[in-house]
């Protein structure tokens, strides 16, 4: 029975990973790496999801929509949890997660291995061009700088092109 | 394979209402109206490990979410009021981590201690004594120099906090640190570079932000004052002291600034925040978080 409780793990696997974030509607919940488990006991089916910001306000709003598709997909036992071990990192976003963003305007975010090797930079003022580059979403020039730290919500920042003189957004790595 | 009815428990599922109710062609309009899932530690293994004393982990929640909470709620008065509005935006989005981190460390404040008492029971329906956070946190926002004082030292000491915590016995707490100690990664460094702007800047600037760290710097000793609770708990502020120190030292002297030589603010027969004795600051914070929740009880929308 194995294979069958795969299959069904699966299916409803694929029912929760289709919700959109609510902020990043672009993106699947899968896509950015929230939906952390799905499983299947019986006639029962949990979710698992990890926040991402401790203040994100979209967590409610998550649970409430991977509770409803699976309702709508004909679940009845339907159980949504939060895990917060270990904690989300914008490393969990998928490839197809970066893609999608950089088709929408947004700066993925890099590797957080890339960012530390880097190197913390707590006592110089204004390295607004970072060491590991943020190539431009819209027009891929690398000549890009950080106009703010924080932006429309908790995890971007707010960007600027210096080659199309186009703003845009960035998903922070955290 | 899809019917699972028998398994239906729909007494667990007091939001089905909600969630079956919803407007919009995909039935996802209720952005901001609530959704019935308001627990922020919803579905965690909640039980207290082995060795761990439930009143002393939730005296040590409590001074954290206190600590959280009253922060977030300096930072959010700033909305209309930034110099610029980068800076608002990005002070109201560091006093959202700060409110996120106090949501889960008061939720799980009222679990360890047996009460049951919720997030909203303990914001909203404490007294002033009541509350454990460090007197740091309640005073008047000052100006921006003030502001960013305030939130280097903060963010610089409970950065360390956290990393510490992480490797904590109580695996909420732990986890809720781990998260957190990120988030004030970034706190401190938006603090550390508007303090060196600042005291790197023009004469006019470096002596606002001087005086802003004049201001706050007796107050940074009660961040390694441990209390009992505290070290019961495994946590011990005071360790913190020489490295945070000397992280602030670095930054300082980087901005041209100069470490306050100002003894630490007095205590009232040696209670102080911890102990619920705070200044005259913290009432009137207080009756604005409190005024909508006393006035309406229970109100949801």
């Amino acid at each position: 029975m194995v294979s069958a409780t795969v299959a069904e793990r699966g299916a409803a696997w694929e029912v929760a990973a289709a919700v959109p974030d609510p902020e990043l509607p672009m993106l699947t919940l899968a896509d950015l790496g929230v939906l952390a488990e799905v499983e299947v006991d019986g006639g029962a089916v949990t979710a698992w999801l990890t926040p991402t910001y401790s203040g994100c306000p979209a967590v409610a709003e998550m649970a409430a929509d991977v509770d409803r598709r699976l309702r709508a997909a004909g679940y009845r036992d339907v159980r949504v949890r939060l895990r917060l071990d270990p904690p989300w990192s914008t490393d969990l976003i998928t490839a197809e997660g970066r893609r999608k963003l950089a088709e929408a305007g947004i700066a993925p975010p890099r590797p957080t291995s890339a960012v530390a090797a880097a190197g913390p930079v707590p006592l110089a003022l204004g390295p607004t061009r970072t060491a590991a580059p943020v190539p431009c979403p819209r027009c891929g020039g690398a000549d890009t700088e950080e106009l703010s730290r924080f932006g429309s919500t908790a995890c971007k920042a707010l960007w600027r092109c210096r080659a199309c003189r186009e703003p845009f957004e960035r998903v922070k790595e955290i | 394979m899809q019917d699972h009815s028998t398994q239906a428990d729909v007494d667990d599922h007091v939001y089905l209402g909600l969630a079956e109710a919803a407007p919009g062609p995909e039935g996802e309009g209720r952005w901001a109206y609530g959704t019935g899932f308001a627990d922020p530690l919803l579905g965690v293994d909640t039980a207290l490990p082995p060795g761990v004393d439930g009143a002393d982990l939730a005296a040590c929640c409590l001074m954290l979410g206190d600590d959280a909470l009253v922060l977030a709620q300096r930072l959010i008065e700033w909305c209309t009021r930034a110099p610029e509005l980068e800076e608002e935006v990005a002070l109201a989005n560091l006093g959202l981590d700060l409110l996120g981190q106090a949501r889960l460390l008061l939720t799980r404040a009222g679990q360890a201690d047996g009460s049951g008492r919720t997030e909203d029971d303990l914001a909203y329906w404490r007294e002033e004594h009541e509350f454990r956070n460090v007197r740091l946190v309640e005073v008047p926002n000052g100006d921006f120099a003030h502001s960013i004082a305030r939130l280097l030292l903060f963010a610089t000491a409970r950065c360390a906090l956290y990393e510490a915590l992480s490797a904590h016995p109580d695996p909420v707490l732990a986890a809720v640190a781990a998260r957190g100690v990120k988030e004030l990664a970034y706190h401190r460094e938006y603090a550390t570079a508007w303090t060196l702007r600042l005291g790197d800047g023009t004469p006019y600037s470096s002596a606002r932000m001087q005086a802003g760290l004049d201001a706050v710097w007796p107050l940074l000793d009660e961040l390694f004052t441990a209390h009992p609770a505290e070290l019961r708990a495994g946590v011990d502020p005071a360790v913190l002291r020489e490295p945070v120190l000397r992280s602030l030292s670095a930054v300082l002297a980087e901005a041209g600034l100069t470490v306050p030589d100002v003894p630490p603010l007095a205590s009232v027969l040696g209670r102080a925040g911890r102990d619920g004795v705070h200044t005259e600051a913290l009432g009137p914070l207080l009756a604005e978080l409190q005024v909508l929740a006393r006035a309406h009880p229970g109100a949801t929308w």
